[in-house]
């Protein structure tokens, strides 16, 4: 079992390595016996455990919604997450920043969370197991008004269900 | 709510027109070009209504409400009370313009109040021109006791519409959404209010995010955003009996909803696999139409009060943009041109006018243009002001505008403002506590 594990890893990372550099904060070794998980923090297949081997956000420009190479990174790491844990659902939250209306925001969520979840369906997850919302600028994930705050908002979020 | 309304006429105003008609000063009409930007407000005289024997306290509130709200225009200044000179002793006594000279007062009001056998009560009011010596209206209502604030609203309505020419707009609703709690999690309900901030009473209960609140414009309904089902989708309350159902025909995330002028449909958004499109729902039939049919997000519709035309907010040239339509989707004209982002569009009651929401160099902004998108104002600036709504006369505008919080979250608040559209007449509309998205209701009369 553990060796498959670590074989899915190694083709997540390749996949990455091809769509370009390593984000500068990536994660942890995937699927290995992290810190965290040798505390017994972190449940396997749980939200925990998606964000701690794989990432659970990417992020965005400014009045984007394109999937940059950094994203795609961690959205193949998703993948391959969810080609492991094959009973898990999960839900795309579209967030963000302030400087948009209301409505429109929550259309540019709606585009950023459909955005992540084509690049899993396109890496085979069935698009049934993914579901997405979008919250615009109402539930911002910081607060704060730096550059620095507002990109950390514009972000698409997978939790599981 | 029921309010009986007669002109006051009969005898009365017969017999006091006869003496001046022969020796009256050919004099200009009082009346207020509201126009212009600034005015010099005018002075008016709106003693204490009179009660059956006397002082009265409900003709002392009453007088109050119209004198707050004539106030709130920016068009009218009423006179402190205690400079009156002449003591009012009878409502259908013929005053003494001399002493309402005497203090410049150039309008006065004079009303009176009395209990009816069954309970309810009748307030009548008359405005006179001083300087004419004429009167210029006149009317009596009656209603139950616990109308006197909209009674009041109503007769400063009168003499509104009376001085200036346009329809009054102090006999209404806002609607907004009241803000709570932690700035992450906010707990969001919908609320109502007088226009006035009077009457404040909250709608929805607070479990669930709700977002942009919109009047029917013929009933007593409001559309709104509400999360209850877990994604974002438009529903309908009826404020007589607070029965609410989300509408039926789109099943994902919907949101941005206006009603069409005559209140018979509803345009909205629907977000599907990325794509933002306009839709028209048929109130009656429930059959849905779609609008606009791009891979762009195409939201905040509003319907030109002729319904013949959609404004709506669009990113199809690249970030978005205001753009007008035929009500069948037919004919986009891109309107919006300077610097920044635009959005939440409003077409005006008049016609004359888009409000909308601007973004650029870090601010936000609260503008006007016209439908052809020339004679773009800005006419509020703050760190986020958003969300334009018209009153109904389509001269005054209430918008939300927030200061920020620092990133512990101190420091934030959210309050309404109503303006002029000239920019001038800024004034906070009071709400219990923050307040975003509001709606400003059709007059209720």
């Amino acid at each position: 079992m553990k060796g498959k594990i670590i074989a899915l890893a190694a083709s997540a990372l390749a996949l990455a390595a091809c769509a370009g550099p390593p984000p500068a904060a990536a994660p942890g070794a995937p699927y290995g016996p992290g810190p965290a998980r040798a505390a017994g923090a972190i449940v396997p297949g749980s939200e925990a455990d998606l964000r701690a081997t794989a990432g659970d956000r990417v992020y965005f420009a400014f009045d984007r919604s394109d999937v940059s190479p950094a994203a795609q990174q961690i959205l193949a790491r998703q993948a391959a997450w969810l080609k492991h844990y094959r009973h898990v659902a999960v839900r795309i939250e579209g967030h963000c920043d302030k400087r948009g209306t209301r409505a429109y925001n929550l259309a540019l969520g709606a585009r950023r969370a459909h955005a992540a979840k084509s690049v899993l369906v396109a890496a085979g997850i069935p698009p049934s197991r993914i579901a997405t919302i979008s919250y615009g600028k109402d539930r911002p994930i910081v607060l704060g008004n730096t550059e620095r705050d507002f990109a950390l908002n514009r972000v698409a979020i997978t939790r599981v269900r | 709510m029921t309010v009986w309304r007669r002109r006051l006429c009969g005898g009365f105003l017969a017999l006091l027109l006869l003496p001046f008609f022969p020796g009256a000063p050919a004099q200009a009409a009082l009346h207020i070009d509201i126009t212009k930007g600034t005015i010099t407000p005018l002075p008016i005289a709106i003693p204490p209504f009179l009660g059956a024997n006397g002082p009265s306290q409900m003709g002392q509130d009453i007088a109050r409400v119209v004198a707050d709200d004539l106030e709130s225009s920016g068009l009218f200044k009423p006179l402190d009370p205690r400079s009156f000179i002449e003591t009012l002793k009878a409502p259908d006594a013929r005053p003494q313009f001399g002493d309402w000279r005497e203090i410049n007062a150039q309008a006065l009001v004079v009303g009176a109040v009395g209990r009816n056998p069954d309970g309810s009560f009748t307030a009548q009011f008359r405005l006179w021109d001083v300087l004419a010596q004429q009167q210029l209206a006149g009317y009596s209502y009656s209603s139950a006791a616990q109308n006197w604030r909209r009674i009041g609203h109503i007769i400063a309505d009168a003499v509104y519409e009376r001085l200036t020419g346009e329809q009054g707009y102090f006999d209404t609703h806002i609607a907004y959404v009241s803000e709570a709690g932690a700035l992450r999690h906010r707990i969001k309900r919908l609320a109502i209010m007088d226009y006035d901030g009077a009457n404040n009473r909250f709608l929805t209960g607070g479990r669930s995010l709700v977002m942009t609140p919109s009047f029917s414009p013929v009933k007593q309904e409001l559309a709104y955003v509400s999360f209850a089902s877990g994604i974002a989708q438009v529903y309908l309350l009826d404020l007589d009996n607070g029965r609410r159902q989300r509408v039926a025909g789109l099943a994902g995330m919907t949101f941005a909803p206006r009603f069409s002028p005559h209140g018979g449909r509803l345009l909205l958004s629907e977000a599907k696999g990325g794509i933002t499109n306009i839709f028209s729902l048929d109130l009656n039939s429930g059959s849905i139409h779609r609008i606009t049919a791009d891979d762009a997000i195409d939201t905040s519709p509003s319907f030109s009060p002729d319904g013949s035309q959609i404004v709506f907010n669009s990113d199809r040239g690249g970030s978005p943009q205001l753009y007008v339509m035929g009500a069948d989707g037919s004919g986009v004209t891109r309107i919006s041109f300077g610097s920044g982002k635009y959005g939440d569009p409003v077409w005006s009651p008049r016609g004359d006018e888009i409000a909308f929401t601007k973004i650029t160099g870090g601010s936000f902004y609260v503008g006007v243009m016209h439908p052809d998108g020339s004679g773009e104002r800005l006419i509020a600036q703050g760190y986020q002001v958003e969300a334009p709504s018209w009153a109904p006369n389509g001269r005054v505008l209430v918008y939300f505008s927030q200061t920020p919080a620092n990133a512990s979250g101190r420091g934030f608040s959210s309050r309404l403002y109503s303006i002029d559209l000239t920019g001038y007449n800024k004034r906070e509309v009071l709400t219990p506590g923050d307040a975003t998205d509001p709606a400003w209701s059709p007059l209720l009369h």
